[in-house]
């Protein structure tokens, strides 16, 4: 079984028209009941739920109180490097693009991790392009080795790996996968993801449940919001987290909403998001998942991050760079994209304190 | 009235557990337990930072509380007795809350899990409050396993339902030779009163003290509630006590007329 099974099955279902046929008493239906079925998603993410978005927003609010409570979870990603193989349309590090690449050594990376805990970062998340040959997994490995040093959780959002892979990285410390979907839907994965490991869909898509069978503690998905038409990308993300939350109960899902943001290189073709949308989604999906986290990086600005805090988001990057060492300016390279709010972690953590929430800097730790 | 809990040797005056997850400044959770003068205290772990005074959260509890560790993020037994043993360096001085969840979705307890890690902990000398699924038999088994005492849910964790299980647990409070605790779900004082006139040794609230716009008076609010609770149930008596107290027997006594 596989989540692809899932998708193949709504493969040429009439998603505007079931939309279209939403009422509103089906949105009422779903605000007021527990343990929410596809159809109350559905609704909830319903062109026609637009009208409710106070109350759905008022629903989601109140369920993340109760089961966040006032805290908000600060991480920052380490860009280990950026040599990539695979040609997707929408990214800038593609391998396709004229980036300079580059690679952290271990000592450059023990100055970037020391500058970052000294800072008071407990968790990051490291990254790299889809390069098995520039990055295999025992350098991710002696990385993770070195950073355990540092930091109480280490999450990964690098290429697909195998189950023993991962199995390998999760015994090295790392707690926590990170991986995006991009696009559900498998013909317009395929127009932008061009060439190289990443355009096989269907690995990608399996690497969530490869990583919780070896039971990986934290798994966060996402879909890259404006490849692909919102209301359908963000129910196949939904459904996905679900379906993980129930095959692998152990795990803890959560999710990301990342929307495209300007890069190197010409992508045109985007389904737009507007920010009342993302409302929409975010809202949707906590009513739809109460108990999962929802991540919101640093792709948006401040102001929107900041309004979006109260309506369900859990976690937060802060101090975020995109660049390859960026955070010691070691290298002075491309970013992968454009940063929207470039707050340090002092700032974030000062606006939460505004806003009566608590920055949570450490939530676990290592326990071997 | 003289009515103190005694709990691994330590005398309880306050019989409101409070939890310290969940608030928006670390400095409320401070004044929640200096205002209601809360004597038993749950942090957990994961969110103990001993690298920094400002973020941890050892530093708003007061000396004069006892500190107990939760395994919070624990999936199995293991990780939990692992969890358990790496309290010890944050001064702990051996009260752990044992929470051992492997269901994302409801967050419900793991019994049988519990179980293992309660009997591996006892043995090391901790004292152990495991917090469980209401279940008499799996009650029994925590109890000769070593545990101090058992903490039933009343809801689940952040569902500020109340006492949904109060079936159950009052059964458990009936027939287990141990202080019982209702851990989880209490939204509202009355419900916290509600386990107390029950017979339940003490509760535990975090998530409805936490989020209340005034943390400090719900707190107030639960502390009274949870002494009201405690002195109706003196009052009543208990079932056992009011059965011996009967003397006389208005129904039956024609049995014994001559």
């Amino acid at each position: 079984m596989s989540f692809l099974d899932f998708i193949k099955q709504y493969e040429g279902f009439d998603f505007k028209k079931s939309f279209d046929q939403v009422k509103e008493n089906d949105i009422i239906t779903a605000l007021s009941g527990d343990n929410l079925n596809q159809s109350d998603f559905l609704a909830l993410l319903s062109p026609k739920a637009c009208a409710y978005l106070e109350n759905i927003a008022q629903r989601a609010h109140q369920l993340t109180l109760n089961y966040f409570g006032r805290t908000i979870q600060l991480y920052t990603p380490i860009y280990l490097a950026n040599y990539c193989e695979s040609r997707c349309l929408y990214c800038g590090f593609q391998a396709g693009n004229e980036v300079k690449r580059t690679k952290m050594n271990f000592k450059q990376l023990e100055k970037e991790a020391k500058f970052l805990a000294e800072q008071g970062f407990k968790h990051v998340l490291i990254l790299t392009g889809s390069s098995r040959k520039q990055t295999p997994v025992e350098y991710i490995r002696q990385c993770v080795e070195i950073l355990k040093g540092y930091f109480s959780s280490i999450a990964i959002e690098i290429y697909a790996l195998t189950e023993s892979e991962y199995s390998q990285l999760i015994k090295a410390g790392v707690d926590g996968l990170t991986i995006y979907q991009e696009v559900y839907d498998r013909e317009i994965y395929k127009k932008v993801h061009l060439s190289g490991p990443k355009s096989d869909h269907q690995f990608r898509l399996d690497a969530p449940e490869r990583a919780a069978s070896t039971n990986i503690r934290c798994v966060n998905i996402g879909a890259l919001l404006g490849l692909g038409p919102w209301r359908s990308e963000v129910f196949f993300m939904g459904l996905h987290a679900k379906y993980l939350q129930d095959n692998y109960p152990q795990v803890e899902v959560s999710l990301s909403i990342p929307r495209l943001r300007p890069h190197k290189g010409k992508f045109e073709d985007v389904f737009p998001v507007t920010d009342q949308d993302i409302v929409q989604i975010v809202t949707a999906l906590r009513v739809f998942l109460p108990r999962v986290g929802i991540t919101l990086s640093t792709r948006e600005n401040d102001v929107f991050r900041d309004n979006l805090l109260s309506l369900g988001i859990t976690r937060l990057s802060a101090g975020s760079t995109t660049a390859v060492g960026g955070h010691t300016s070691e290298f002075d390279e491309a970013n992968q994209f454009e940063i929207a709010d470039t707050r340090n972690l002092a700032q974030i953590k000062q606006v939460l304190a505004e806003k009566d929430y608590q920055p949570v800097l450490k939530d676990w730790m290592h326990l071997s | 009235m003289k009515d103190t809990l005694i709990i691994a040797g330590r005398a309880i005056k306050n019989r409101l557990f409070v939890g310290t997850g969940k608030f928006p400044r670390k400095s409320i959770v401070k004044d929640v337990l200096e205002t209601i003068k809360a004597d038993v205290v749950t942090v957990s772990l994961r969110r103990v930072d001993l690298d920094s005074q400002d973020e941890n959260i050892l530093e708003f509890v007061p000396k004069s509380s006892q500190l107990m560790v939760n395994t919070s993020g624990a999936r199995t037994a293991e990780e939990a007795i692992r969890i358990a043993r790496l309290s010890k360096a944050c001064g702990g001085d051996g009260w752990i809350k044992i929470e051992v969840i492997s269901d994302s979705k409801y967050l419900l307890p793991d019994n049988e899990e519990t179980i293992k890690a309660t009997e591996v902990l006892a043995k090391e000398g901790f004292k152990v409050f495991p917090y469980m699924t209401p279940d008499l038999y799996d009650a029994k088994r925590l109890v000769d396993a070593g545990a101090v005492a058992v903490m039933p849910l009343g809801s689940p964790i952040g569902s500020n339902r109340g006492i949904k299980t109060k079936e159950l647990v009052q059964i458990i409070i009936n027939e287990v030779k141990a202080p019982i605790i209702v851990d989880a779900g209490l939204g509202m004082p009355s419900e916290a009163a509600e386990c107390m006139e029950m017979g339940c040794a003490a509760v535990l609230v975090n998530t409805a003290i936490a989020t209340a716009k005034n943390q400090v008076l719900m707190a107030e609010g639960f502390s009274e509630a949870v002494k009201a609770g405690r002195k109706a149930f003196l009052a009543k008596g208990n079932q056992a006590e009011q059965i011996k107290a009967h003397a006389s027997s208005p129904l039956t006594g024609f049995l014994h007329e001559k």
